[in-house]
C-alpha cells in the first residue's frame, strides 16, 4: 500500500474524479456567480458590464437588510437551540430507560424531506383548520393567530419547524461524541465524589467541545443560507416578512429576472458566511486540545 | 480541522450554486437533443426530431396532459418522419428552466410562453421566431379577435395562442339560498352579500393571497369598474399613473372588503389550493377565479355531482359612479405556443405549433372543458350550460384586460404582487400602494 501510495501519478488518478466534480459543480460556479454579480443581465439577453453597482444597490436595498435580519435571527435562534440539544443529549447518553426509542423518535423528523415537512406544517398552522388553532378553540381562544399570514407571527411559526427538523441530526452529534468519552474517566470522577452535574459540566462537555465548535459553525452558517421551508411554506410572504438572505435571491434572479443582482446577492451570502465562519472560529479557538486520559 | 473548515465551505457554497447547478446538467442533455436534430436538414421525408416542452403533467393536469398527447400522435402519424420529444414541468418549474434553457440559448423547438411583459425579454433576446407566417393563411381569423395581439411586439406576433380565460365570480347557490341572497349586480348590494354572510359566520370569499396574483384580481376589478377599462392599463403603459384617484380609491375598496371579513382567515397565509379548497369543501361562498376552474363545475367527475350542480357565477358587479362596465373582464389569452429562433428544424416546429392550436380548438372544449383561443362552434358541441353561459359572456365582452402581472415587466410585477399581498395586509395605506407603483416603474424607465 505504501509502495502504491508514494507514486504521484497514482495519487493523481485517485484524486482526480472528485477533484474534477468538485471544481465543476462548486468552485466554477462560485466564481460564475462573483462573474454575474458584475453584470446587468436579465437571463436572457446580452450582459452588460457595470461594475460593483449591483453591490452598491445591494448596500443600499433595505429589503435585503431586512432579510439578512430574519437570517441573523434564525442562526441566533438556532444557536440557542444548540442548548437544548445538547442537554437531550446528555440525558440521553446515561443509561435511562427507553433512551434507545426516544433517540429513535428524535431522528425521525430528519428522515422527511424539507417539502413533507413544509407541508405537515402547513396543516398545522392552518388558520381555520389547523391543529393548532383548532386546539387553542378548544381551549376556550376565541381570536386564535393567523400564524403564516400575520407578519407578526410568521417568523417564530417559521423558525420553530426548521429548528425541529434538525432536532435529531444534532442530538446525534451530541450522542456519538458523549459515547465516545471513555467509561474509565467517568467512573474516577464519580469515585473522587463528582456529582452528576459536575460530571456533566466539568467532564463530558469540556471533552465534546471540538464537536460542540463544529455544530456551532453548521447551525449557524446553516441559517444563514436556509432556503428549504421558507420557500415551501410562505415563499418569503406576507410581504417579505418571512423573506430570508437566500430566499431574496431566488426571488430576484428567477421571479424578477435578475440574474445579475440575484448573483451578487448569492455571493455577498458567501462572504457572509465565510466572514462568520471565520469569527467563530476566532471566538472559540482554546489554547489546547483538553486532554484528560 | 482542515477537513471540516473545508466541509463546511462546500455546503454553504450549496447555496450560491442553487441557481447554476441545474443549468450545467440540463444543458447537456439538451445539447444532445438538438445536435441530434441539427445533423438533419428540414428536407421533408427525412428523419427528424423535435422537441417540445409543455406544462401540464399527468398529475396535476391529467385531461390536458391527455389531449397533448393524442395531438403529438396524430401530428407523427401524418408526418411519419418526425419523432416529437416532450418535456413536462409544473408552472413554476417550467418558467425557471425556460430562463436557464433560455440563457445557453437551446430553448426546446416549440414550447409554452406567456403573454406581453412576460415574452418581452425573450423577444429583444431574439429568442422566439415571429409566428406571422403561420397566421397569415387563414388561421388568425380562427383565433377570438385580440388574443394573438397579446403575444405581439413591435407589430410581429410571437406566439400562437392556446388559452382564453375569463375571471367571473363563481358562486355557492346553495348557501345563497340559505340567507335568501340574490347574485349582486351592483357593488353595494355586493357589500351586503358578504356582510350578511359574515355575521352567519360564512367565511363569504375564498381566497389564497400567498401566490399573490389571486389578490391582484379584486384589485383589477375594482380598479377596472371604478377607474374605467383604461385607467390601470395606462397606469401601467405610463400614459397615466397609479396615483389616479380611481385607483387609489380601488386600493381603499379592497381594505374595506378585508375589514368586513369579506375573505377567508389567514388568506395571506394560504396558497390559492388551499384557498380554493374553502370553496370547494362548500364552506366559502364566493371564489373569483379563472375559466380554467370550469371543469371543476361542470365535467370533472372527481368533484362531487352535487357540488357542481350548486356552483354558479356571476359577473363583477359595477361601481355606483364609476366608470367601468359590467360586461369589461379581468382575463385574456393564458399560455401560447412560441416557436425557437435559432430551432434547426424550424418548418417542422411552425408546423407542429399550427396543428397543435387548430387540434386543441376542437379538443380541448369537449375534454378538458376549457376554452380554447380559438372560436368555438357551439352548435356542433355538446356542452354544459355553464360553458355555454360563459362563452356567451365572452362574445358580448366590451373589453378584456390583462392580469396585471403578465402586462407588467417581471421586476415591476414583484413590485405590484408584493404590494397587493401588503394592501390586503392593511401594512400599507393605498397611497403608499400607489406610491411604491410608480417608484418601480420610475426605476424601469431608466
Amino acid at each position: 500500500m505504501d509502495k502504491v501510495m508514494s507514486d504521484k501519478k497514482v495519487i493523481a488518478l485517485y484524486v482526480l474524479p472528485a477533484l474534477t466534480l468538485v471544481l465543476a459543480l462548486i468552485y466554477i460556479p462560485i466564481v460564475l456567480t462573483g462573474y454575474y454579480g458584475l453584470m446587468q443581465w436579465d437571463g436572457i439577453g446580452e450582459m452588460v458590464f457595470i461594475g460593483l453597482d449591483n453591490y452598491s444597490r445591494l448596500i443600499a436595498d433595505p429589503m435585503f437588510w431586512k432579510s439578512a435580519y430574519h437570517s441573523f435571527l434564525l442562526a441566533i435562534f438556532s444557536t440557542a437551540s444548540l442548548f437544548g440539544y445538547l442537554l437531550i443529549a446528555l440525558i440521553l447518553a446515561e443509561k435511562i430507560k427507553g433512551a434507545n426509542l426516544l433517540r429513535k423518535i428524535y431522528l425521525i423528523p430528519m428522515l422527511l424531506s424539507s417539502v413533507a415537512i413544509g407541508q405537515l406544517w402547513l396543516k398545522i398552522y392552518h388558520p381555520s383548520n389547523g391543529v393548532l388553532n383548532q386546539f387553542l378553540t378548544a381551549l376556550g381562544f376565541t381570536e386564535t393567530p393567523a400564524w403564516l399570514a400575520d407578519s407578526s407571527t410568521v417568523l417564530g411559526a417559521i423558525f420553530l419547524p426548521i429548528v425541529w427538523q434538525y432536532a435529531g441530526f444534532y442530538i446525534l452529534i451530541y450522542y456519538a461524541a458523549l459515547k465516545s468519552i471513555p467509561e474509565s474517566l467517568i467512573e474516577a470522577a464519580r469515585i473522587d465524589g463528582a456529582t452528576p452535574w459536575q460530571i456533566a459540566f466539568r467532564i463530558k462537555i469540556p471533552l465534546i467541545a471540538s464537536v460542540i465548535k463544529v455544530t456551532l459553525v453548521l447551525a449557524i452558517v446553516g441559517s444563514l443560507k436556509y432556503f428549504d421551508l421558507i420557500y415551501v411554506m410562505t415563499d418569503g410572504g406576507p410581504n417579505g416578512a418571512s423573506e430570508v438572505m437566500a430566499s431574496y435571491m431566488y426571488h430576484q434572479a428567477f421571479r424578477g429576472f435578475d440574474f445579475g443582482y440575484g448573483s451578487a446577492i448569492g455571493f455577498f451570502l458567501l462572504l457572509i458566511c465565510l466572514v462568520v465562519t471565520w469569527l467563530i472560529r476566532k471566538l472559540t479557538a482554546v489554547e489546547e486540545e483538553i486532554q484528560y486520559s | 480541522m482542515i477537513k471540516k473548515a473545508v466541509t463546511s465551505f462546500l455546503s454553504l457554497s450549496l447555496a450560491s450554486v442553487l441557481a447554476f447547478a441545474g443549468c450545467s446538467s440540463q444543458s447537456t442533455q439538451q445539447t444532445g437533443n438538438q445536435s441530434e436534430g441539427s445533423t438533419q436538414t428540414a428536407n421533408a421525408g427525412e428523419k427528424v426530431t423535435l422537441s417540445f416542452m409543455h406544462l401540464w403533467p399527468e398529475g396535476s393536469s391529467k385531461q390536458h396532459n391527455m389531449i397533448v398527447k393524442d395531438i403529438i400522435q396524430e401530428f407523427q402519424a401524418a408526418h411519419p418522419n418526425v419523432t416529437i420529444k416532450t418535456e413536462i414541468l409544473e408552472n413554476e418549474q417550467y418558467k425557471n428552466k425556460l430562463k436557464v434553457l433560455s440563457a445557453s440559448n437551446e430553448l426546446p423547438d416549440v414550447g409554452m410562453t406567456w403573454a406581453a411583459g412576460f415574452l418581452e425579454p425573450y423577444v429583444k433576446g431574439k429568442l422566439f421566431a415571429p409566428v406571422d407566417d403561420i397566421l397569415a393563411g387563414g388561421l388568425k381569423e380562427s383565433f377570438v379577435p385580440g388574443t394573438t395581439e397579446a403575444y405581439a411586439v413591435d407589430n410581429k406576433t410571437y406566439a400562437l395562442p392556446v388559452e382564453l380565460n375569463i375571471v367571473p365570480v363563481y358562486y355557492n347557490k346553495a348557501i345563497f339560498a340559505k340567507y335568501n341572497l340574490q347574485p349582486p349586480q351592483t357593488y353595494e348590494e355586493f357589500q351586503s352579500v358578504v356582510k350578511t354572510l359574515a355575521d352567519n359566520g360564512v367565511p363569504p370569499i375564498a381566497l389564497g393571497n400567498k401566490d399573490r396574483w389571486t389578490g391582484s384580481l379584486w384589485y383589477m376589478y375594482l380598479a377596472d369598474r371604478i377607474g374605467g377599462a383604461e385607467a390601470l392599463k395606462k397606469a401601467i403603459d405610463r400614459s397615466g399613473t397609479f396615483e389616479d384617484p380611481s385607483l387609489v380609491q380601488a386600493a381603499g375598496e379592497v381594505q374595506k372588503l378585508v375589514d368586513m371579513n369579506a375573505f377567508v382567515k389567514g388568506f395571506n397565509g394560504l396558497s390559492n389550493d388551499e384557498g380554493k379548497s374553502e370553496f370547494m369543501n362548500g364552506k366559502a361562498a364566493m371564489y373569483l377565479m379563472g375559466t380554467w376552474e370550469l371543469p371543476n363545475y361542470t365535467t370533472n367527475e372527481s368533484v362531487p355531482k352535487e357540488f357542481r350542480d350548486s356552483i354558479g357565477f356571476f359577473k363583477f358587479p359595477s361601481v355606483a359612479g364609476g366608470k367601468g362596465n359590467v360586461d369589461s373582464w379581468v382575463g385574456g389569452p393564458g399560455v401560447g405556443l412560441f416557436v425557437a429562433e435559432n430551432s434547426k428544424v424550424k418548418e417542422e416546429a411552425k408546423q407542429f405549433a399550427k396543428f397543435f392550436v387548430e387540434k386543441w380548438g376542437e379538443q380541448s372544449v369537449t375534454k378538458a372543458g376549457v376554452i380554447p383561443a380559438t372560436k368555438v362552434d357551439t352548435s356542433k358541441v355538446q356542452l354544459p350550460q355553464m360553458y355555454i353561459d360563459i362563452l356567451s359572456e365572452l362574445n358580448k365582452a366590451s373589453n378584456i384586460t390583462l392580469f396585471a402581472d403578465v402586462q407588467m415587466s417581471p421586476g415591476v410585477a414583484q413590485t405590484h404582487l408584493n404590494m397587493i399581498q401588503s394592501l390586503f395586509g392593511k401594512e400599507v395605506p393605498p397611497e403608499e400602494f400607489a406610491k411604491k407603483h410608480e417608484e418601480a416603474l420610475a426605476q424601469e424607465q431608466k
